[in-house]
């Protein structure tokens, strides 16, 4: 036999979420597959191809948008659902805002949590019954308890201490009529395997991911982004009065909500230089930025009882 | 060359830590985390500033194993939780399960997934009943390899008569249990002695230390069998009209249980029982000649068989039984308990089947270990049971075969997974 006879890990990794992609598509009537466009998501389209091509996708793609999104990301995002020839649905927090659901606490708050709102309303639109997300249990440690396949409440609503028993490779995605599922593919992988992956299927990533000078300030301990183009044209993030704009080398390790994501230094260009630095690293991913977990030790718990992913 | 790739891919282990608070299970997760150079400098400060807030010394490494903000309130563990770590050669995922009430629905949810259990024993105590509790369990959900590591060695001087008193005690009541493969280790997990690293103290011990035993432990799931099962997942039949190649394509997904296929292969479809030849095995539409345990493939068959998600393909010289009645050990996951009049509906690898309980052999105290008689089935339950299946599985027993020997229960009632079962 010329072929090993155990596989290696990120085979293991690969074949476990296809078995779980499938899962969702056999158990479930209507389900859909989150993609911001971040390196995750990005893995998981990869995940989706090996599981289904050569046919289509048993789902569409969906993109919780909270108009605060990196032009690059959202650019990269409807690029790669062409390439895939895949439907992309965009619902935006804005709507939400409109329609009077969201409503800010004032103008300058982070629309991150709010997508949660804009997310149940879409999943009624829909009638979606499952949602595809590519979260991991290494990033938080809420999440490292959450089930794989993750009932939610007509409220969208997770409840912690009344989870369904997870057992094998033996899913249960049956829900009632109103009630969803969220189930997470990649949730064995670490920030690791995931560079490791990219690195090894050569998946192309939106270029903000990689070594670039940037406009920032320092800001409590952390490095801040200002002046970031929108879509539009328009910038947001402004610096405060007094407030120093250094042009840093930087690169993001988590990409989402302008509001709160920050960069770290670095002048790693590729991702070879990524895998390198990710192995070295002192700090944690969600530690370095996401500005919205530092809040309060349990914030993602809270957040995910609201309904968040 | 890049430095990773000189090093060979160990692929991945999966284990559990078996252990109460006391036993220092968290200190010792903990301490596998720090010292492999897991636990990342703003993590060691919130567990400093924790530590320091409780007033504690030291830095608690058990405060790495905290999770939800219910458990820290409450300062137990509620549920299973996974840690991640890797030597670079290895990858690691622990299934950490908590010891209170709960203990044995979050035991056999733990030891599902894994290969090796941890068996922590305090040297000041030896064996308790709770030693046995946990020896047991794993031995019932099939755990092929035991580690018993014998931790608060600095508690007792390091003393090698203590260790092997333990040792021994351990042997006599493991023959009892028939587990075979057992390993010991002296620890102190407060300490790191024999961790990762040897520390000076435990100079008589010339075993490996339990990372280095972690390391050579046999990753794959199914050792003991090489019998070929591929339950159906999903059926993929593109229908592309701009592309007529694929007008006949029909891939029957899934992901390999057990045992090995390669193009030409001869098989069998279940229920049908029609047969046929391997004619391709893809992975997202590119061929691979060859498909191995645990693998996700599309398979493709040289004749036209009806086959959907739920039926099994297998080698035609290897065919499971299709039972209508099975003999099971079932842990009972649910507060309400099991009502022997109702209908259950049990999954099996990618098939449901209705159920409906036949006979309570006998129920089994996880204590004494003894086989008691029963009469119903309460949440932490573990019973030898008979179920009546409306439609047949194709099934092999669970210790030769987890993958085709598994099942959960589901009250379609609620839809809740209140149950699990190994097949005799």
């Amino acid at each position: 036999m010329t072929q090993r006879s155990t596989l290696s890990h990120l085979d293991w990794l690969e074949a476990e979420a296809i078995h779980i992609m499938r899962e969702v598509a056999g158990q479930c009537a209507n389900p859909v597959l989150l993609f911001s466009g971040g390196k995750d998501s990005i893995c998981m389209l990869r995940i989706a191809e090996k599981a289904f091509r050569p046919g289509k996708f048993p789902f569409p793609l969906m993109h919780i948008d909270t108009g605060h999104n990196y032009r690059e990301v959202v650019a990269f995002r409807d690029k790669r659902a062409a390439e895939l020839g895949e439907r992309l649905i965009v619902r935006s927090v804005e709507d939400s805002m409109k329609r009077g659901t969201v409503v800010l606490k004032h103008e300058g708050e982070s629309r991150n949590k709010h997508q949660s709102v804009t997310l149940l309303e879409a999943i009624e639109e829909f009638g979606f019954d499952a949602c595809i997300g590519g979260a991991r249990r290494d990033e938080e440690k809420a999440r490292a308890k959450e089930r794989i396949f993750s009932f939610r409440d007509e409220f969208g609503q997770w409840d912690p201490k009344n989870q369904r028993p997870e057992l094998w490779s033996l899913y249960n995605a049956r829900s009632h009529k109103g009630e969803n599922i969220r189930a997470f593919p990649i949730s064995n992988w670490t920030e690791m395997d995931v560079w490791q992956y990219i690195e090894r299927e050569k998946l192309e990533l939106p270029s903000i991911y990689f070594a670039h000078k940037r406009p920032v300030v320092l800001r409590q301990g952390s490095i801040v982004p200002v002046n970031v183009p929108l879509m539009n044209g328009e910038l947001t993030n402004l610096p405060k009065a007094g407030e120093e704009i250094i042009d840093l080398q930087v690169r993001f390790r988590t990409v989402g909500d302008i509001s709160c994501t920050a960069p770290v230094e670095s002048d790693a260009d590729n991702v070879e230089k990524i895998v390198f630095e990710t192995a070295t690293t002192t700090i944690t991913e969600r530690g370095a930025t996401r500005l919205d977990d530092q809040t309060s030790e349990a914030s993602m718990e809270q957040r995910k009882k609201e309904g968040y992913f | 060359m890049s430095a990773r790739e000189q090093f060979e891919d160990h692929g991945l282990l999966r284990f559990l830590t078996c252990g109460s608070v006391d036993d220092g299970k968290s200190t010792l997760i903990g301490r596998l985390l720090f010292d492999t150079k897991t636990i990342l400098a703003d993590t060691l400060s919130a567990i400093a500033k924790t530590s320091e807030k409780r007033g504690m010394g030291a830095v608690d490494l058990s405060l790495l194993t905290d999770g939800l903000q219910a458990e820290r309130e409450q300062g137990i563990t509620i549920d299973v939780a996974y840690r991640y770590f890797s030597t670079g050669t290895r990858k690691y995922i622990i299934a950490d399960a908590p010891g209170h009430e709960q203990y044995t629905r979050n035991m056999v949810t733990a030891a599902s997934t894994a290969n090796l259990a941890i068996i922590l024993i305090d040297a000041r105590k030896g064996i308790l009943t709770q030693t046995r509790r946990h020896s047991k369990l794993a031995s019932l959900v099939g755990i092929p390899h035991l580690l018993v590591a014998v931790n608060k060695m600095d508690l007792v001087d390091y003393s090698q008569a203590t260790y092997e008193k333990i040792k021994a005690d351990y042997l006599e009541f493991a023959g009892k249990l028939g587990i075979e493969d057992v390993r010991f280790i002296p620890l102190s997990a407060l300490n790191g002695d024999m961790i990762v690293d040897r520390g000076d103290k435990l100079n008589w011990y010339d075993g490996p230390t339990l990372l280095d035993i972690l390391e050579e432990t046999p990753a794959a799931h199914t050792e003991h069998t090489e019998k070929f099962r591929f339950p159906v997942q999903y059926v993929c039949r593109p229908q592309d009209s701009a592309n007529p190649d694929l007008h006949d394509y029909r891939g029957f997904m899934g992901r390999v249980e057990a045992g090995t296929l390669k193009v030409g292969d001869a098989v069998t479809v279940l229920p049908s029982g029609l047969t046929s030849t391997v004619k391709a095995i893809q992975i997202g539409g590119v061929d691979i000649p060859e498909a191995i345990t645990e693998q996700s493939v599309t398979i493709l068959l040289a004749d036209e068989i009806d086959t959907s998600r739920g039926d099994m393909i297998v080698k035609s010289s290897e065919v499971p039984a299709a039972v209508k009645q099975i003999e099971a050990t079932v842990c009972w996951l649910a507060e309400t308990p099991m009502d022997r009049n109702r209908t259950y509906l049990i999954r099996h690898t990618t098939r449901d089947s209705k159920a409906k309980l036949a006979a309570i052999d006998h129920r089994l105290d996880v204590n004494t270990l003894e086989k008691v008689a029963a009469e119903k089935l309460a949440m932490n339950d573990i019973a030898q049971v008979t179920f009546k299946l409306a439609q047949p599985l194709f099934a092999d027993p669970y210790l030769e075969n987890r993958g085709t020997g598994a099942f959960i229960i589901i009250d379609e009632s609620n839809n809740n997974t209140v149950g699990a079962g190994m097949i005799l």
